[in-house]
């Protein structure tokens, strides 16, 4: 019943504060892209054409595509379509980014990178020569890395690409087929002359969702970095406080800031820590704090417009981290009664044992692999509904050529971004609050003491 | 020209779990030591207080029905000893009142007695003074009178002697 009160209390509040703040910004937001969009591609287009014609006369046979679909351009004689794809959008939208961008902004970040045969490179990504006021792709190659959608990327070696500063023309994407007969999207980067391939930084999915060990490694503080470290720097900030004020109103009822996030704290207290932990919820309660305001703080953070909208904890590598922590701190404060039952299952009859504990066992590591994807997935699938949401204005707007569809389609972008955005802030919400009673049950499974029957 | 789409958030970036480990150990870290830890103290403490100050004002309570209970008891006995003071007072003052008027009583009566004693003392002192002074003055009379017309007449103030004596005031 609480609980009920307490999730009524906070959707009402969500709904008031998303009414009140982003009805404004989000007219806005539509207006101000569909120009800025316009603005792009032409006029972007044509300053990389007219670089393009000055300097290398054999690039110079460009044409716009047709005046409908999209613009296109030649880039090392190859016809490189502009168009706006929706679902491209999203994904670079959702994507982590090497520039840090506030509305059109795109403020350059260091970059930290390492590569086998290049060695370690620090530098800004100011070096790029990226539009301040663009989509992240640079105009200059430096030390063989280049800037494309606003990630760092790399010419693949053994190309014979120079080192320092390099003019570049533009990115050109080709189809290609791998070793294992299957079509592939291979990106390249022209220097004015001549086509190198490039490739995406290290991942470690193992190739598994198509990344992989590459020839570098990213080691920058790239987007969602900054925004970590801003949304910890916030909330260090705000419990300090917190944790001031409880010492100097010591004996007297809470107040402000106070009373405000005291609500959160002994919300997870007395709904997640005393239940699932019993008398050992002391041990585990910074934890479960630290757990449920870094993913509330990172959530409610890429909801802001134009701030970035960093898609942190939509990133798989974030969800991994805490994924990982909380299923090292389940394990290791897993008790003898805790593996007992997991690796000899007593009381279980044994033609059940093989079956039961290899299930119980796979169940250690599917119970955090389910903690990352649940996060990964809700907070992501919010980020793209909304970009595609945005996006239907530049739809129907036939990518500025028709500017009534466009006004049009604000005004049903606006209402559905909104909506949409109100049932984020509760997704924001949930899935804090999941992660960290999940995080707890896990942990009071593992920490349980049972008295023999 | 088709484009692929690159899923990049699902590829966990090797420099951002790096990044994320450590800043979300150092958040947790310094945020509990600095702040979770001191305010789930901070609310203990508080939860202790007002445990020990309900529990304090519980026993106050009952301390103060107690002490009501004394003060009930106390009063009614209390009026109940003014009660019976008044009583004794009042039968005493009866009794006192009593006493006195039937001490005046018998102090009027002996006093009344006593005068009436002294008027019958007097009455008869009087009396027996006026006889005398009656009789003497019938014997001077008489002596007058006898010794005018009987100077030598003995056998008459014989019988004139017994005469007086025969008269009796009565």
């Amino acid at each position: 019943m609480r609980k009920i009160i307490i999730f009524n209390f906070l959707f009402v509040f969500v709904i008031c504060f998303q009414s009140a703040v982003f009805a404004q910004d989000h007219g806005h937001e539509g207006h101000d892209h569909s120009t800025h969009e316009n603005h792009d591609h032409s006029t972007d287009d044509h300053s990389t054409h007219s670089v393009t014609a000055d300097s290398h006369d054999n690039h110079g046979a460009e044409a716009h595509g047709d005046s409908h679909h999209g613009h296109s351009e030649v880039i090392c004689g190859v016809e490189v379509d502009h168009s706006f794809e929706v679902g491209k959008t999203a994904m670079h939208h959702i994507g982590d980014a090497n520039v840090y961008s506030i509305g059109p902004l795109q403020l350059p970040l260091p970059v930290i990178a390492y590569s086998n045969d290049g060695g370690l490179d620090i530098f800004s990504t100011s070096k790029f020569k990226a539009d301040l006021l663009g989509h992240g792709d640079g105009h200059a190659a430096y030390n063989g890395y280049v800037l494309h959608e606003g990630s760092l990327k790399r010419v693949a070696p053994g190309q014979n690409f120079p080192n320092g500063e390099v003019k570049i023309a533009g990115f050109v994407p080709k189809e290609e087929i791998d070793a294992k007969g299957k079509k592939k999207e291979v990106m390249y980067v022209c220097d004015f002359n001549e086509l190198y391939k490039i490739e995406n930084k290290s991942t470690a999915d193992a190739g598994l969702f198509g990344g992989g060990i590459t020839s570098f490694y990213d080691f920058s503080p790239t987007k969602n970095v900054v925004s970590m470290i801003l949304v910890t720097l916030f909330l260090g900030f705000v419990f300090r406080r917190v944790a001031k004020s409880y010492k100097a109103r010591e004996g007297k009822e809470p107040k402000g800031l106070q009373s405000f996030m005291e609500t959160f704290v002994v919300f997870i207290r007395d709904e997640v820590a005393k239940p699932f932990l019993g008398n050992k919820w002391e041990k585990y309660f910074s934890l479960l704090l630290a757990i449920f305001f870094f993913i509330l703080g990172l959530n409610l953070f890429g909801q802001i417009p134009f701030f970035g909208g960093s898609n942190v904890t939509g990133n798989l590598a974030v969800t991994m981290v805490l994924a990982i922590i909380a299923f090292l701190v389940t394990n290791i404060s897993g008790n003898g009664h805790y593996w007992k039952h997991l690796l000899a299952a007593p009381g279980v009859p044994w033609f059940v044992k093989p079956i039961l504990i290899p299930v119980e066992i796979m169940g250690i590591f599917i119970k955090p692999l389910t903690l990352m994807l649940r996060l990964f997935a809700n907070i992501t699938a919010g980020h793209i509904v909304l970009v595609v949401f945005v996006s239907l204005i530049f739809i129907f707007g036939d990518s500025g050529q028709n500017v009534g569809g466009a006004l049009g389609a604000s005004v049903g972008s606006t209402l559905l971004t909104l909506f949409m955005m109100a049932i984020e802030l509760i997704v924001a919400l949930v899935q804090a609050f999941v992660f960290t009673i999940l995080t707890a049950s896990y942990i009071g499974a593992a920490t349980e003491e049972v008295e023999h029957h | 020209m088709l484009y692929l789409l690159e899923f990049s958030p699902i590829k966990p970036d090797i420099g951002l779990i790096l990044w994320t480990t450590i800043i979300f150990l150092l958040f947790w870290g310094m945020l509990g030591k600095f702040a979770f830890g001191p305010i789930k103290d901070a609310l203990k403490k508080r939860d202790m207080d007002i445990k020990s100050a309900l529990d304090k004002a519980a026993e106050a309570k009952s301390q103060i029905t107690n002490l009501e209970a004394e003060h009930k008891a106390l009063l009614a006995k209390a009026q109940e000893d003014r009660a019976n003071v008044l009583k004794e007072a009042n039968e005493t003052k009866a009794s006192i009142i009593d006493e006195a008027k039937k001490k005046a009583k018998a102090e009027t009566d002996r006093l009344l007695n006593n005068a009436m004693l002294e008027i019958e003392n007097q009455k008869k002192k009087a009396l027996t003074e006026v006889k005398n002074q009656v009789g003497s003055m019938a014997i001077e009379i008489a002596e007058k009178v006898i010794k005018k017309e009987l100077a030598a007449d003995k056998n008459q103030q014989a019988f004139v002697s017994q005469l007086v004596d025969d008269i009796k005031l009565n």
